[in-house]
C-alpha cells in the first residue's frame, strides 16, 4: 500500500511503460506523418513542374487556337490514361502563343473552345473567356490558367505538371498577361474593362444611318 | 430442443451475452413511441447494413487502379453473374442511405429528441450524417467515369481556396500533383476501410446512448424539458405507460426495413446500375460533368453564387453549418419538444428543405449552363424568319456565332441569357447594338468577332423579334440627332 507521497512499485512501472509507448508512438509516427504527407511535401518547391513538347510550331496555325494534348511528368504504372491531359494552344503570330489550361478557372470544368463566336466555354456553370483567356461572363473570378511557353528548335514546350487550381500558388505563374493585341482590333480589353475606339469601328460615331 | 438450448448454453457460459441481449430487447420504451414514425433510425442501420455486404461483394471483382477501375465496371455490368443487379443495390442503396439518414434527422430535430440528456446522441449522429455524405461523395469516385474525374477536379478547386493550406490540402487530396492512380487509390482506402470502420464504430455509440437513455418519448405540447426533472419522469412515464421494446414496437421496424429492402432492390431492379458514363480519359474533353443526386443542390449553389461570395460561402458555410448542428442541443437543450410549439424549428426545417429542393431541381436542368450544341443542333424557328435579305443574313449569324447556346428562341437553345423572343420591345436598335459589341450583365462582348456587316445584320434580325402588333423599343431622339427631317412614327402606335 501507498500513502499520498510515495509511489508504488507497480505504479511507477505502469507510467514508465506508459511513457514508454508514447515514445515508441512518436518515433512511429514521424515515418507515418512523412509518409501521409509524401504528396504534399514533394510538390513544395515546384518540384512536380517541368517542361514538355507539345507538338512542332507548324502544329499550330497562326491566329487558331487548337487542342493539343501531353502527358503528365509524373506518371505511375497504374494511371491509365488519367496522366494524358489536354490543353488549348492559340498561336497569336509567329513564335507568340498562348497555352491554355483546360480547366476552368472557376471549378476546373473542361471549357471548350468555339472558334465561330471566338469564346471558351464551360458546361459546368456557364463561365466564358474570350480567344485571349481573359474572363468574358460567368462565375469565373479570373481568366484561363495559362501555362508558360517556350518555343525552342521548331518546339512549343509548356511548363506543366500539376493541376490548375485556383488557389494553387502555379496559378499567379499561370497568369501572366496577355500579349498585346493587334492594332487593328474593334474592341479592346485591358484588366476586364472593355473599350471601343471610334477611329476603327465604323458602328461608332457615325452621323448617318445604316440600318 | 434439449440439445439446441444445450448448444445455446455452452455458448453462453462462455460468452455471457444472453442476459444483456434480452434486457437491450426487452427494456421498456413508452407505449407512443410504437410508431411508425420511429422506424427511420432501424432503416438507416439496415441500409447501412445492406451497403456493406454489397460492397464487400463488388470489391470481390472492382480494381481500384486508375487504369483498369473503369473496365473492372464494365465487366461487373456485363460480364460477371447478376454484377450489374449489385453494383445497382449498392447505387442505389447509397441514395436511400442519404435520404433515410436525413429523414431521421429531421424527425428527430421535429420531435426534440436532441434535447436534454440526449445531446451527445444528435451529435454522434451529425457526425453519422457526414459520414454518410462521405461515402456518397467517395463512392462517386470510385465509380471511376467522367463525372468521378471532373467531380474530382471541382472538389480540388474547392480545397484550393482554403487560405494559406490550400495548395496543400489539394495534393493531400489528390495523393499528387493531379489527378491520377494515387487519387483513386486513396478514396479506396477511405471508401472502404476509413470511414465504414468509423462509421461502425459511431453507429454502435449511437445505437448504445439510445438503449442507455432510453428513445425519446412522444412530445406533448406543453411537457417541457428541464434538466433536473426530466430523467425521473421519463422512468416514471416508461413504469406507468411503457412496454418491453421486443416484442411491442419492433414488429413496425421490421416491416420498414424489410419494405426500404424492397424499395432498394426494386429500384435496382428496374432503373439498373449508375454509369459508368464515359472513360476517365481527361484528353476526352466532350464532358458535361454532373454529381449525383445528393450534391446536385451543391452544383446548383456553386453558379448562382456571385463570384464575390464564392469562396468564403464555399469555406465558411460548411464550417457554420456543422458548428450549428454540433451546438444545437446546447442552444436549445431545454424546453418544449414539440413541433406544435416550435414554430421557427418547423420553418427553417421547411426553408432549408424547399431551399435544397429547388436548387436540385434547377441543377436537374442547369438553365446556368449554355447549351453547347444549340447553335448546330436547333435550327432557328421558322416563324422569325422572314423579311429582307438582311435581316435572314441576321438570322445566319445569329446561328454561326453560336447566340442560340444561351439565348433561345421558340423555346429552343440555351437559358443561360434571356430568351429573346421579342427583345426588339425590350430594347432599342442603339441598345442592340451596344450590348452585341460591348456585352455586358454577364453576356461576353462580341465586338472583335463580328464584322460591321455582321453586327449589321444581326441587329436587324434582332429587331424584328417583337410579337406581332407591337412595335419594337425606339429612341425617340434618334431621328432628330442622325439628321432625318422627319422623326419615323411606328405606325401601329395610334
Amino acid at each position: 500500500m501507498s500513502n499520498d507521497n510515495t509511489i508504488s512499485r507497480r505504479g511507477l512501472l505502469t507510467k514508465i511503460g506508459i511513457l514508454f509507448n508514447g515514445l515508441v508512438a512518436t518515433a512511429l509516427a514521424v515515418p507515418i506523418v512523412r509518409f501521409l504527407l509524401s504528396s504534399v511535401t514533394r510538390g513544395s518547391v515546384n518540384a512536380y513542374l517541368s517542361w514538355i513538347p507539345l507538338g512542332r510550331v507548324t502544329d499550330f496555325p497562326e491566329g487558331e487556337t487548337r487542342l493539343a494534348t501531353f502527358r503528365n511528368p509524373n506518371v505511375m504504372p497504374t494511371d491509365g490514361k488519367t496522366v494524358d491531359t489536354a490543353c488549348w494552344v492559340r498561336r497569336v503570330e509567329g513564335n507568340q502563343f498562348q497555352v491554355f489550361a483546360i480547366n476552368c478557372a472557376h471549378l476546373g470544368c473542361p471549357v471548350r473552345w468555339f472558334p465561330q463566336s471566338g469564346l471558351f466555354m464551360c458546361p459546368c456553370h456557364g463561365g466564358a473567356y474570350y480567344r485571349d483567356g481573359s474572363r468574358a461572363s460567368g462565375p469565373p473570378e479570373r481568366g484561363l490558367f495559362e501555362y508558360p511557353y517556350k518555343v525552342e528548335n521548331g518546339l512549343v514546350t509548356i511548363q506543366a505538371g500539376e493541376l490548375p487550381t485556383p488557389g494553387s500558388p502555379t496559378a499567379s505563374l499561370l497568369n501572366k498577361k496577355p500579349p498585346c493585341r493587334a492594332q487593328n482590333d474593334l474592341v479592346s480589353i485591358e484588366g476586364g474593362k472593355l473599350s471601343a475606339s471610334s477611329e476603327t469601328n465604323p458602328l461608332f460615331g457615325k452621323k448617318k444611318t445604316w440600318a | 430442443m434439449g440439445l439446441i438450448s444445450q448448444i445455446g448454453q455452452w455458448f453462453d457460459q462462455r460468452l455471457q451475452l444472453a442476459a444483456p441481449v434480452r434486457e437491450a430487447a426487452e427494456h421498456p420504451v413508452p407505449r407512443n413511441t410504437a410508431s411508425w414514425f420511429y422506424v427511420f433510425g432501424s432503416a438507416a442501420l439496415t441500409v447501412f447494413l445492406l451497403q456493406l455486404v454489397t460492397g464487400i461483394m463488388l470489391a470481390l471483382i472492382y480494381v481500384p487502379s486508375a487504369g483498369e477501375a473503369w473496365n473492372s465496371l464494365q465487366a461487373l455490368n456485363h460480364d460477371v453473374t447478376l454484377g450489374w443487379f449489385i453494383r445497382a443495390i449498392h447505387g442505389w442503396g447509397s441514395n436511400f442511405m442519404v435520404a433515410i439518414v436525413l429523414i431521421h434527422m429531421v424527425q428527430v430535430f421535429l420531435f426534440g429528441a436532441h434535447k436534454f440528456p440526449r445531446e451527445l446522441t444528435w451529435i454522434v449522429g451529425v457526425f453519422l450524417l457526414l459520414m454518410t455524405l462521405g461515402m456518397a461523395f467517395s463512392g462517386q469516385v470510385l465509380r471511376f467515369d467522367q463525372d468521378a474525374y471532373w467531380g474530382l477536379g471541382i472538389g480540388a478547386s474547392i480545397a484550393s481556396r482554403v487560405p494559406i493550406i490550400g495548395p496543400a490540402a489539394v495534393k493531400l487530396m489528390l495523393g499528387g500533383p493531379i489527378i491520377a492512380g494515387a487519387t483513386l487509390s486513396r478514396f479506396f482506402a477511405l471508401h472502404v476501410f476509413v470511414i465504414p470502420g468509423m462509421l461502425i464504430g459511431f453507429v454502435c455509440l449511437h445505437v448504445l446512448m439510445v438503449l442507455k437513455l432510453g428513445i425519446n418519448e412522444w412530445p406533448m405540447p406543453g411537457r417541457l424539458v428541464k434538466k433536473n426533472t426530466y430523467v425521473t419522469e421519463y422512468h416514471e412515464l416508461t413504469k406507468r405507460d411503457g412496454a418491453p421494446f421486443f416484442p411491442y414496437a419492433v414488429w413496425k421496424d421490421l416491416f420498414f426495413a424489410a419494405f426500404i429492402l424492397l424499395a432498394v432492390a426494386a429500384c435496382a431492379l428496374y432503373f439498373g446500375p449508375f454509369g459508368p458514363t464515359g472513360r476517365p480519359d481527361p484528353t476526352i474533353i466532350q464532358a458535361v460533368p454532373k454529381p449525383d443526386y445528393f450534391f446536385l443542390w451543391l452544383y446548383g449553389l456553386l453558379s448562382y453564387l456571385p463570384p464575390s461570395m464564392e469562396t468564403p460561402a464555399l469555406l465558411i458555410g460548411p464550417v457554420v453549418v456543422i458548428a450549428f448542428l454540433v451546438l444545437l442541443p446546447f442552444l436549445s437543450g431545454e424546453g418544449e419538444k414539440s413541433w406544435r410549439r416550435r414554430p421557427i424549428a418547423v420553418l427553417t426545417v421547411l426553408l432549408i428543405a424547399i431551399t435544397l429542393g429547388t436548387l436540385t431541381h434547377l441543377a436537374g436542368y442547369t438553365p446556368w449552363s449554355p447549351h453547347m450544341n444549340a447553335w448546330s443542333g436547333d435550327p432557328v424557328p421558322d416563324q422569325f424568319v422572314h423579311g429582307t435579305a438582311l435581316e435572314r443574313q441576321g438570322a445566319l449569324v445569329f446561328q454561326a456565332k453560336q447566340c442560340r447556346n444561351c439565348h433561345s428562341l421558340g423555346n429552343l437553345g440555351g437559358q443561360r441569357g434571356p430568351a429573346l423572343d421579342s427583345v426588339a420591345v425590350r430594347l432599342t436598335q442603339d441598345q442592340l447594338i451596344r450590348q452585341v459589341i460591348q456585352g455586358g450583365g454577364n453576356m461576353p462582348a462580341y465586338g472583335k468577332n463580328l464584322s460591321p456587316a455582321e453586327t449589321t445584320a444581326l441587329v436587324a434580325f434582332l429587331e424584328t423579334l417583337h410579337p406581332r402588333g407591337q412595335t419594337p423599343a425606339r429612341d425617340a431622339a434618334r431621328n432628330i440627332v442622325l439628321g432625318d427631317e422627319q422623326p419615323k412614327r411606328p405606325s401601329a402606335q395610334p
